[in-house]
């Protein structure tokens, strides 16, 4: 038997994903080269700036940086705050990824 | 009655009911005739006779959503209002009825602008009859101050809010003697609140979110109610307060000596050739037109509502399943349409094969005073009518209508 | 890890897959603020972008309790909860109400003055994105004269933005404060240090919106940096009545000269319309704006 809702008023728990997979809200994904992003150039934690300007808080920083496109908006903050122009928004292809 | 009893007005009176029941927040604003509650709990609190947080708010709309957070959070809430002041805060109603909160207040029956009127009619909690509260009336300041009690032990056991309503002036400001109740046995009588909603930074949850229409699964797999299935959830429990409400009053009569009656009450009527029904003062009024009716031979009875929502519909039918006629005198219209009162009891008829004519008196609007000998009069004027054919008809009591 | 960097609470309270916009100032501004909170809070938050970014029922994306409210009532909502949790003695917790600039200039005006007035133990927080945004960027008394919404869809908005901060001065509260997710780490601080003040604090953050100032998501922290530098936005606070610039404004205060309008009204398209005598006027406001704040800031 499908389990009823128990609750008598509206009260939510949290999760992941609450609108979905905001991955697919993207028309552009950040690609970082590590040739050019400090903190994988100079081998150790520097910089930072994507972690810290990222809205989602999906930035992973560490070396090197990692982003989880899963969630990811593909807004562009972090490349257009790079200092180092080591991220670009590749467009995706019409009707693809 | 025994024990300790002093002269006070309906306002003191529900100001001790609260106290009783150890309030923990009372947001306040004030607003004739009911102001002089707050007031009295003011001094309590000041003075260190009742342990609570008195919130001096700015304004009604923000009196019910003092009470609305403070209920949530755990806390047994108490506020008073009348007349615009409830009208202010109506979306704060729908707002605690929705979020299940046992919240009580008093509403001290007021009539409504425009243009202005600081006179006692019931427009005011009549007009609150869909928004998922429960509605006592009462009819002297003992019932006051022994309904706000009850109140509470009904509230926080359906999780639903209550509204204790008493006539303006009428019984706020007019003194009679009280008996007060024994504070232990009001907390034998009353157990502490357990809130069902869950605000602690252990245990993160958001309360009151939007919800779509449709159900939606969450994070568990769990399907979790759409907005309607929810409301039903409301309407359920206001309908399973019916029987919360009888046992609680049957329990404080038990332990303190008085019955109120539960969701009715009636007066004279085993032999009626005709029955008043009324709520509030009116139908206490209405015992004493019985009385002259029955003088000069007319058999005539009173049936007084005490509960308005959830509405006593198998009280109802059963206490005027042999009227041969039925009169309701009201203090409320529903424009368009006739007397709220009326409407409800029609409807709670209908299809019982109970045919009697109903006649609607709309009486004491913006304070306008009404006799036992008008009420009378009023009832010998629809059974001429009656026996002439007329079904159904609505009047005004002693107004100007031409 | 980047709390060696940054010195900031590395702790995320947002998760990912909420529903706020790419490129959400308020989502950037909110990171923050509950970084800076770390958690032993209560939120109450009225209809808003920010009960979206919270989550439609059973889920939510934010692992902080919070209480939703209606629009009117959010400082009310907050009164409550600081009433109740010290009736159950548990004011250790700290009550946040935050709203947007409909939410606090306009409906919620009445509920938090009177909140203010008493003196409540809160902090209230006001994310300023300009316009009924929620709903679609309709006009409020927080958008600047000029701007095009959808009720000042030809003519641009008649009046001035209304001076909240001056309004919330007028309260006697020991704490106010102005920030922008452009500066995140000037916004952590001030909430860090409010958390710690007792009675009513007030912080109003100018919260860049992509769709509702028409510009493009990866613009957001450029355009809230040149609203500073423009001197549209002022960072400072008033502790105890004793103004003080802080981050870039004390920069600019001290070392140079804002940078002029223009270079903050061109970017957004909801200043298309901006007629020659409207930036003029803007000019001359936050040209004497500017000059009381550095007249104040001496004095302090």
């Amino acid at each position: 038997m499908e389990r009823k809702d128990d609750n008598i008023s509206a009260m939510c728990k949290p999760a992941v994903g609450e609108a979905g997979k905001t991955g697919d809200w993207r028309d552009a994904t950040p690609v970082i080269d590590p040739a050019k992003c400090i903190a994988s150039v100079k081998n150790r934690h520097a910089c930072f700036l994507c972690w810290l300007y990222c809205p989602e808080g999906i930035v992973t920083a560490g070396v090197p940086v990692k982003i989880d496109l899963e969630y990811c908006k593909g807004c562009g903050i972090c490349a257009e705050e790079c200092p180092a122009k080591a991220i670009t928004m590749v467009m995706h292809e019409e009707g693809g990824k | 009655m025994s024990g300790n009893i002093q002269i006070m007005t309906g306002n003191s009176a529900a100001a001790y009911g609260v106290k009783l029941c150890k309030v923990q927040v009372v947001s306040a604003y004030p607003i004739t005739p009911q102001t002089s509650v707050t007031e009295t709990i003011a001094n309590w609190v000041e003075r260190g006779e009742l342990k609570a947080e008195y919130v001096r708010v700015e304004s009604e709309h923000s009196v019910m959503t003092v009470c609305v957070a403070a209920s949530t959070v755990g806390a047994r809430v108490f506020t008073s209002t009348s007349s615009h002041g409830l009208l202010y805060m109506h979306e704060q109603l729908h707002w605690a009825a929705g979020s299940r909160l046992p919240i009580v207040i008093c509403c001290v029956n007021r009539g409504v602008g425009a243009p202005w009127s600081i006179f006692n009619d019931q427009q005011d909690s009549i007009a609150q009859r869909d928004t998922g509260w429960i509605q006592i009336y009462c009819r002297d300041n003992q019932e006051i101050l022994d309904s706000v009690i009850q109140a509470y032990r009904i509230a926080e056991e359906v999780y639903c809010p209550v509204m204790v309503c008493y006539d303006g002036f009428v019984l706020s400001h007019t003194m009679m003697p009280v008996e007060i109740p024994d504070a232990e046995k009001v907390c034998e009588y009353l157990p502490p609140y357990k809130p069902h909603t869950i605000l602690c930074p252990e245990d993160p949850r958001n309360i009151n979110p939007v919800i779509f229409p449709w159900q939606r699964r969450d994070a568990e797999g769990v399907l979790r109610d759409g907005y309607m299935d929810m409301r039903f959830k409301l309407q359920h429990a206001l309908e399973a307060s019916h029987d919360v409400i009888v046992r609680a009053g049957l329990e404080f009569a038990e332990r303190f000596g008085r019955n109120h009656n539960g969701m009715l009450w009636d007066y004279r009527t085993d032999d009626a050739e005709v029955l008043i029904a009324g709520i509030g003062s009116i139908a206490t009024e209405a015992t004493a037109a019985a009385d002259l009716l029955r003088e000069e031979g007319i058999r005539a009875g009173v049936v007084g509502l005490r509960v308005y929502r959830p509405f006593p519909r198998e009280e109802v039918r059963e206490a005027f399943r042999s009227a041969p006629a039925i009169v309701v005198f009201e203090k409320d219209i529903s424009y368009g349409y006739e007397g709220a009162l009326c409407a409800d009891i029609k409807a709670a008829l209908y299809g019982t094969g109970i045919a009697a004519p109903i006649h609607n008196f709309i009486a004491g609007l913006g304070g306008r005073d009404v006799k036992a000998s008008e009420l009378a009069e009023a009832v010998r004027s629809s059974l001429s009518a009656i026996a002439g054919g007329t079904r159904e008809r609505q009047t005004w009591l002693n107004c100007v209508t031409e | 890890m980047p709390e060696k960097l940054f010195k900031v609470n590395t702790e995320e309270y947002i998760l990912p897959g909420n529903r706020a916009c790419q490129g959400c100032g308020l989502t950037l501004a909110y990171r923050y603020i509950l970084k800076a909170l770390r958690g032993n809070t209560i939120m109450t938050v009225p209809a808003s972008c920010l009960t979206v970014l919270h989550g439609l029922y059973p889920i939510t994306s934010v692992e902080v309790p919070c209480l939703n409210c209606t629009f009117a009532s959010t400082a009310a909502s907050a009164s409550g909860l600081v009433a109740g949790l010290a009736a159950l003695n548990r004011s250790d917790t700290t009550v946040v109400a935050m709203a947007g600039d409909g939410g606090t200039f306009d409906i919620g005006i009445q509920a938090l003055s009177g909140a203010a007035e008493r003196s409540t133990d809160f902090i209230y927080v006001c994310y300023d994105n300009e316009a009924y945004m929620n709903t679609g960027t309709q006009r409020s008394s927080a958008t600047p004269a000029g701007a095009l919404t959808t009720t000042t869809p030809v003519l641009t908005k008649q009046q001035g933005k209304k001076d909240m901060m001056k309004i919330m001065e007028g309260h006697d509260i020991p704490y106010l404060a102005t920030c922008t997710p452009s500066f995140p780490l000037d916004l952590y601080d001030k909430f860090v240090k409010a958390k710690r003040i007792k009675g009513t604090r007030y912080i109003q953050i100018a919260t860049p919106c992509p769709p509702g100032w028409v510009y493009p998501p990866k613009d957001t922290v450029k355009i809230g940096r040149l609203a500073v530098e423009t001197g549209i936005v002022v960072l400072y606070e008033i502790e105890n009545g004793k103004f003080r610039f802080t981050g870039r404004s004390k920069t600019l205060a001290e070392k140079g000269n804002p940078a002029p309008v223009i270079n903050f009204v061109e970017r957004q398209g909801r200043f298309k319309k901006l007629s020659m005598e409207q930036l003029g006027h803007l000019q001359r406001w936050v040209n004497s704006r500017w000059a009381e704040y550095l007249k104040r800031a001496e004095a302090s």
